[in-house]
């Protein structure tokens, strides 16, 4: 608890500091929401259209006014307005982040369901033929990228059957779940496959090193049977570093997987945060980033507490 | 009971299928499209954007228009007229024209919004273009004369884009403009989700006549391999291309039809004459004859387009094999190199835009092996679009790959650079008496055989000055289902004719 209330204490300063370096650096990219409104037409403004559209965007004080600005509209649950949406910044990232939520827990799904078997079944089969199967096809996934086994799929589907999950308007879950699952399918394959081939890899090498551990040796020679060591004994501290892969893994893809959710037109958070720093919304891009942060400390602290779950032995915040 | 219970499923069933075919006849008068870029806002005085333009042409009006041939016809405006001394432009409003909110559209309308699209606060784009306009009268409202400092030829070219709409005054005065979209156009934007889609329904009231569908619903889908797959399965009728290598792909598909049209923007290599050693005319001539344009496009581009000189508008054009060094002659150009003193050749930067056109890159690595062998060593640095834009802007660089935008007149598509006061001159970083007095010229210039004259001259010069060598222009692309019937594409690469497309069943 003592430990909780610790890490808990750390978010206001952690987001603090990516508030700032989010600030300075989107400023710092040549180009601002003029140019990127009007393209080459800015070179045809006048100084004093340019100031006026300046104040429009909320970019003609200096840094340090935007800035204590911002934060100050933040104390007040305020993250500011999107001018590419024309709403607050808040409304548009949750409307947004349901989408990415449910892809990220569909792909972990997807990973952890295909990648800790196969992971398993090479390391009962080490240096066995099949071990070497999975480890090839483990590599192959490891090494796609997420746009060639996206846009594979696309092609085959669509030239190859006809078919293919409804592009453009995304249906929520709580409104079509049937549609919602046939377009997020796919996606979800794409991202997983790659997050599969690595949860394979890392819990066969985990659940190698356990095996070899002595109180494996022990349960065996005490008589256990095989499913029992593998599943009883093993598999838990085998998790540890399955744990900590997927936890980090999932903390980027509730930052958005861009690509992804590029090809398969996926209004998520990753195209919706690539499209705010194109158009360079800086709100939205401020706003979204602390958010993302936010998330990714949550789950790391998840991870932390999972550790003790697992382990009985870890104890957290004590030396 | 039994009966009765028959009776009740029976006519429930019968319910239900002429729902469904209701439902399936509304479907299919609602044209489903997709382009892989968003408009970025709703405001027609402000938005530059190729996709904002497109979108905001379907549902706000201008004065006038330019069809297929880039002649004017009729918008709000029935009939125009110039005044002998060329300083007065007088316009008859339709009197059936109404704005999507029942209004009539009004002379009190277009001095409004002309007046907007002045106000320097209101940081229109287009202002440049409409700086001789001195006062707008309205005697009746249905009577707008505009007064003119100086005879302005160009200006009613100027009028027929959609960056200078007519908007209800009475939403400039609500401050409503680019939040709230009511225009006088075909369509009505029943929602807007930024990058992700549009909902278009039909205007019954407009004053074109009836619309070929009922609506329109565009989606944004960001991948154009992804737009064609969608297209395969026919969940997309009709779709905008950017990208060569897609399009090439839609006329195998049975199915599909693929729409080109020769455009107006054209590709530039922009060398910048204020950096040594492009000061020097024999340096940009020597680039310019070193340059073979048609391996450019054949190379980068697949051949889908046509060699350019700086008039891309067909009926002005000249013969680009006339012009100045448009057969590549490595031999004077390696000549020109010694006479200006640069027999070894020099060393440069090149910038252009990722992805911005997706042919940039492409087009920057053959020019960089064609320059090559007269001594040239380019650098080619890609950026990102914003970025690159404040380096052009800027006028920061030795060279830059652009794909630069036309107009249906050459002194609205070139006054920006070419002239002394042009906005851009700082870009251009390059100008003469010659080329600016041509340009003044051409401005003044009504009769059209005169014109063409002026700007064969103009051309003729620019070209051989080389401030900047012209490559190509390349083509505008739509896709669509070959049951789509009506669609007329046009070099400004404008889908006002969407307004009239039916979808045959």
């Amino acid at each position: 608890m003592n430990y909780l209330m610790r890490r808990l204490a750390t978010f206001p300063l952690v987001l603090l500091g990516v508030s700032i370096l989010v600030f300075v650096a989107i400023r710092m990219v040549p180009g601002d929401s003029i140019t990127a409104m009007l393209g080459t037409e800015a070179g045809l403004l006048t100084p004093a259209q340019r100031d006026s559209l300046a104040a429009y965007f909320g970019i003609d004080q200096p840094w340090f006014v935007q800035y204590w600005r911002w934060i100050g509209g933040i104390l007040h649950g305020n993250l500011g307005i999107s001018v590419t949406y024309g709403r607050p910044v808040l409304d548009v990232i949750l409307e947004r982040f349901p989408l990415t939520l449910e892809l990220a827990v569909l792909s972990m799904i997807i990973a952890l369901a295909v990648g800790m078997p196969a992971g398993i079944f090479a390391a009962t089969h080490n240096e066995k033929l099949s071990d070497l199967g999975v480890r090839i096809v483990a590599m192959i996934g490891q090494s796609t990228p997420s746009f060639v086994l996206g846009l594979l799929i696309i092609y085959t589907l669509s030239a190859g059957f006809g078919v293919l999950p409804a592009m453009g308007e995304f249906a929520p879950l709580w409104q079509d779940p049937l549609r919602n699952l046939s377009q997020l399918i796919l996606p979800a394959i794409t991202l997983g496959f790659a997050f599969a081939a690595s949860v394979t890899r890392i819990s066969r090498s985990a659940m190698l090193d356990v095996l070899s551990d002595d109180y494996v040796r022990t349960a065996r020679s005490k008589g256990a049977s095989a499913r029992s060591v593998i599943w009883r004994h093993a598999l838990p501290n085998a998790l540890i570093p399955v744990v900590t892969l997927s936890g980090i893994e999932f903390g980027y893809l509730l930052g958005g997987a861009v690509i992804v959710e590029q090809i398969y037109a996926l209004p998520g958070l990753g195209r919706m945060v690539l499209d705010a720093i194109l158009q360079r919304d800086y709100a939205l891009v401020q706003g979204s980033v602390l958010f993302i942060a936010f998330n990714f400390m949550i789950v790391n602290l998840l991870v932390d507490l999972a550790y003790v779950a697992l382990d009985p032995r870890i104890r957290l915040g004590e030396s | 009971m039994i009966g009765h219970l028959t009776r009740t499923l029976l006519s429930g069933i019968t319910l239900a299928a002429m729902l469904g075919i209701a439902t399936v006849s509304t479907q299919a008068a609602t044209l489903h499209m997709a382009w892989s870029q968003d408009a970025t806002g709703l405001d027609p005085h402000k938005q530059t954007a190729f996709s904002s333009l497109r979108l905001l042409e379907l549902i706000y009006e201008p004065l006038v228009r330019v069809d297929a041939s880039l002649q004017i016809i009729p918008a709000i405006a029935t009939s125009w007229e110039f005044s002998k001394d060329g300083k007065a432009l007088t316009s008859k409003l339709d009197p059936k024209a109404k704005f999507q909110d029942g209004t009539a559209v009004t002379s009190a309308d277009v001095k409004a919004s002309f007046e907007r699209i002045l106000d320097e606060k209101t940081g229109a784009a287009a202002r440049a273009n409409f700086l001789s306009i001195a006062s707008i009268d309205t005697p009746d409202p249905a009577t707008v004369v505009f007064h003119l400092s100086q005879p302005d030829a160009p200006i009613l070219t100027a009028m027929s884009d959609v960056n200078a709409a007519i908007v209800p005054a009475s939403e400039i005065k609500a401050g409503s403009i680019g939040t709230k979209a009511v225009g006088s156009g075909p369509f009505k934007l029943d929602k807007w989700d930024p990058n992700a889609k549009e909902v278009l329904s039909a205007n019954k009231d407009w004053a074109g006549g009836a619309t070929g569908v009922d609506g329109i619903e565009i989606s944004v889908l960001p991948d154009e391999a992804a737009i064609l797959a969608a297209m395969r399965t026919k969940q997309i009728d009709f779709a905008l291309l950017n990208d060569p290598l897609v399009a090439t792909l839609v006329p195998k598909e049975a199915s599909l039809q693929l729409n080109r049209v020769p455009v107006l923007s054209y590709h530039v290599l922009q060398l910048n004459p204020s950096r040594k050693p492009m000061t020097e005319l024999k340096v940009r001539q020597a680039i310019s004859c070193a340059i073979d344009r048609q391996e450019v496009l054949d190379t980068a581009s697949l051949g889908e387009g046509k060699v350019t000189g700086p008039l891309t508008i067909p009926a002005l054009a000249t013969d680009p094999s006339q012009l100045f060094c448009y057969k590549r002659d490595v031999e004077k150009a390696k000549k020109l190199m010694t006479e200006a003193g640069y027999a070894d050749g020099f060393s440069a930067t090149v910038i252009g835009a990722t992805g911005e056109p997706p042919t940039a890159a492409a087009e920057a690595q053959v020019i960089q092996s064609q320059l090559a062998e007269i001594g040239v060593k380019l650098d080619i640095k890609m950026m990102e679009l914003n970025v690159y834009v404040d380096a052009w802007l800027k006028g920061d660089f030795d060279m830059a790959i652009a794909l630069n935008g036309g107009r249906a007149d050459p002194y609205t598509m070139y006054n920006r650079y070419w002239t002394k006061a042009g906005n851009l001159q700082k870009v251009a970083n390059y100008i003469d008496d010659t080329l600016d007095s041509q340009m003044q010229q051409g401005r003044a210039e009504t009769d059209p055989a005169k014109r063409k004259v002026i700007f064969a001259e103009f051309e003729k010069h620019l070209a051989e000055m080389s401030p900047w060598i012209w490559l190509y222009t390349s083509y505008s692309y739509t896709a669509q289902q070959k049951n789509i019937v009506g669609f007329v594409p046009t070099p400004t690469g404008t889908l006002f004719s969407l307004s009239k497309v039916t979808i045959q069943q």
